[in-house]
């Protein structure tokens, strides 16, 4: 069993962002940067395949500059076996080039399962990963909570707002993970140890010329100050006015 | 001179942060009203390999040094002092002793058993009339045909109630002074001559088991023994010369939490009509609390780099560390009560609970007093 997880260094969900200099691009000074958490459950989905199997290799392979590095070592850490790494510099947020990217480097190699989050916690635009199947031209579930595998295919759960969905799966497919898909573990401080000698190649990316570009990033308006419209009883009708004609919330 | 941690030590770090977030603080709040010592916890960091840092993989152990076991400690005394204990108790303390001192056979039979958390350790030096005199100790060992006959009273002993192996200090030979004391190798469990009590009357860490033991004529074997008859004084010193990194990286820790409860506090409280991190007195007591910490930090993270550097026997760093992150502990949490004002009084915050915590790291393993014995006699003699 061949697995690949894409996975992608992201900003920590807990960092303050700030706008850099030119106002297109996240300020990366004081920033942690980690793997984008729904990756993580994607990493941590291959490698509980991998110890149900007995067997497989698993492969991740990153797309973004030097520093995504980093992160593909967590991912060693966590017991990934080797990986590559597609050299960006310029950190493309077009999210169809970044898939024509991966999707070329993936002609050459050989998997089974496909992995990816539902989507990166930075730009959440959640393309990747289907448009990379679609570029590939192999079967894609998204947003899945449960994955088994076996006899070459895969048993998959997804939810949705209409109920639980059961989908069998011929492989190679694509699937991108969603929260409750598993607990992801932490590193042994032996394994952090040994990850820094597992494989990692590093090649340029094919990027084309990204159809999409930022123009300019703002910060969210500030959130206007609280309303407080009275005291006990006396205050509730003017209270239900003001959330049903003003918030629209009843 | 580097001051950047490597990538691994990061990645440890982050391993530390996250484990002390997820797995210690759900159920701190419980356990700490329980004195609950949850095993499962204990288990899991041992399953990190957190008790492997300064242990050869030959016996378990990850040889990832002094150092990351260090920012380990930080990283969980900064939710749990308690939690730092383990630390101690498994691997600077009993392992990393019989690493240096101990046989093939007794290394091999008790070092990966503390490393993978099977045993439960322990070491036993303190007594109800001896404390920073430790050559002023009563208990005996009692030389017979198969072994020795422990007889004596340990007090204030971390784990002793839940302990399955104790390192255990005694005189075989009273009359040769502190070159008279043996370090014992000691099962814990199924000795009728050992009974253990729990303290329940202590201020705070109340995750770490602390307790009494007796030795009433208890039997233990000639393989008991470790180093050499009458080397324990010397196993002691050296001993504590590497547990007490363990207490001032807890003190760290304790630090860190302190201020970093107190910033966000300070920036989120608002009293005439702003936060009170406006008011220059509040920002002095931030700012003192934020210096000390770095500076108990560098001590701590140089003695320890001197330690994987193979410099063991590091008293001079290792006391300065030790007095200057507990003394740095006890005032981060006085001033972070402080900050907190009537909050900081109440155990619904945990600045408390680090106030209570902290007191405890000026008196173990040497108070604070003797750690500047230790201090003044080594620059007095350079």
């Amino acid at each position: 069993m061949n697995i690949v997880v894409c996975v992608k260094r992201v900003p920590d969900t807990e960092t303050k962002i700030k706008i850099g200099g030119e106002g297109t691009k996240i300020d990366p000074a004081g920033v942690e940067f980690i793997i984008s958490p729904f990756d993580e459950f994607a990493v941590e989905e291959a490698i509980r395949v991998k110890e149900k199997l007995g067997k497989g290799e698993i492969t991740i392979l990153s797309l973004g500059s030097a520093d995504a590095q980093t992160i593909m070592r967590k991912a060693y850490a966590m017991g990934a076996d080797k990986g590559v790494h597609l050299n960006d510099p310029s950190e493309c947020q077009d999210t169809l080039a970044e898939a024509q990217a991966l999707a070329a480097a993936l002609k050459g190699m050989q998997f089974d399962l496909l992995l990816f989050g539902k989507q990166a916690v930075d730009y959440d635009n959640g393309a990747v990963g289907v448009q990379v199947a679609k570029l590939l031209n192999i079967p894609v579930v998204t947003r899945i909570i449960k994955l088994d595998v076996a006899d070459g295919k895969a048993i998959v759960e997804r939810e949705s707002d209409m109920g639980k969905e059961i989908v069998e799966v011929k492989l190679p497919a694509a699937f991108t993970a969603e929260k409750g898909l598993n607990e992801p573990r932490y590193p042994k401080l032996m394994d952090i140890m040994k990850a820094k000698k597992k494989p990692l190649e590093e090649k340029p990316a094919q990027l084309e010329a990204p159809k999409l570009s930022i123009v300019k990033m703002d910060y969210p308006p500030a959130r206007p100050p609280g309303k407080i419209v009275g005291e006990g009883e006396e205050a509730v009708p003017a209270l239900v006015n003001l959330l049903k004609n003003e918030a629209k919330a009843l | 001179m580097k001051f950047d941690f490597t990538e691994e030590q990061k990645s440890m770090m982050e391993v530390g942060r996250d484990f002390a977030e997820k797995e210690i603080l759900p159920t701190q709040e419980q356990d700490e009203k329980s004195h609950h010592f949850r095993k499962e916890t204990f288990k899991k960091m041992a399953e990190l390999g957190f008790f492997g840092c300064v242990i050869p993989e030959k016996y378990g152990g990850n040889e990832t040094g002094h150092l990351c076991a260090a920012l380990l400690t930080e990283e969980i005394g900064r939710v749990s002092a308690s939690w730092t204990l383990p630390f101690n108790m498994q691997m600077w303390g009993p392992a990393f002793t019989i690493l240096n001192y101990g046989n093939e056979e007794q290394k091999e039979k008790y070092i990966p058993a503390l490393v993978n958390g099977d045993v439960i350790g322990a070491f036993a030096i303190t007594e109800p009339n001896s404390g920073s005199d430790v050559a002023g100790m009563g208990t005996t060992a009692t030389e017979t045909d198969d072994g020795y006959i422990l007889n004596g009273q340990k007090m204030w002993i971390s784990n002793a109630q839940t302990a399955d192996m104790s390192l255990v200090y005694a005189y075989t030979d009273k009359a040769k002074k502190h070159k008279g004391i043996s370090c014992f190798l000691v099962n814990m469990k199924n000795n009728p001559g050992i009974k253990t009590a729990a303290i329940e009357t202590k201020l705070g860490l109340f995750c770490a088991p602390t307790g009494e033991i007796a030795f009433e004529d208890a039997k233990i074997p000639k393989s008991a023994l470790l180093g050499q008859k009458g080397e324990g004084f010397k196993i002691c010193m050296w001993q504590l010369n590497n547990t007490r990194l363990g207490c001032a990286a807890r003190g760290v820790g304790i630090a860190r939490g302190c201020h970093e409860h107190a910033i966000k506090y300070a920036l989120e409280r608002t009293q005439f009509g702003q936060p009170i991190a406006e008011f220059e007195m509040i920002q002095d007591q931030l700012a003192l609390m934020y210096v000390e910490y770095e500076a108990a930090r560098l001590l701590v993270l140089k003695a320890a780099y001197e330690k994987d550097q193979g410099n063991i026997g590091n008293t001079l760093s290792v006391s300065t560390a030790k007095y200057y992150a507990a003394e740095a502990a006890v005032n981060a949490s006085g001033l972070a009560m402080k900050v907190f004002g009537s909050y900081g009084y109440s155990s619904e915050y945990p600045v408390e609970r680090f106030f209570r915590d902290a007191k405890s790291l000026q008196t173990v393993e040497g108070t604070s007093n003797i750690q500047k014995v230790i201090i003044a006699r080594a620059i007095l003699s350079k």
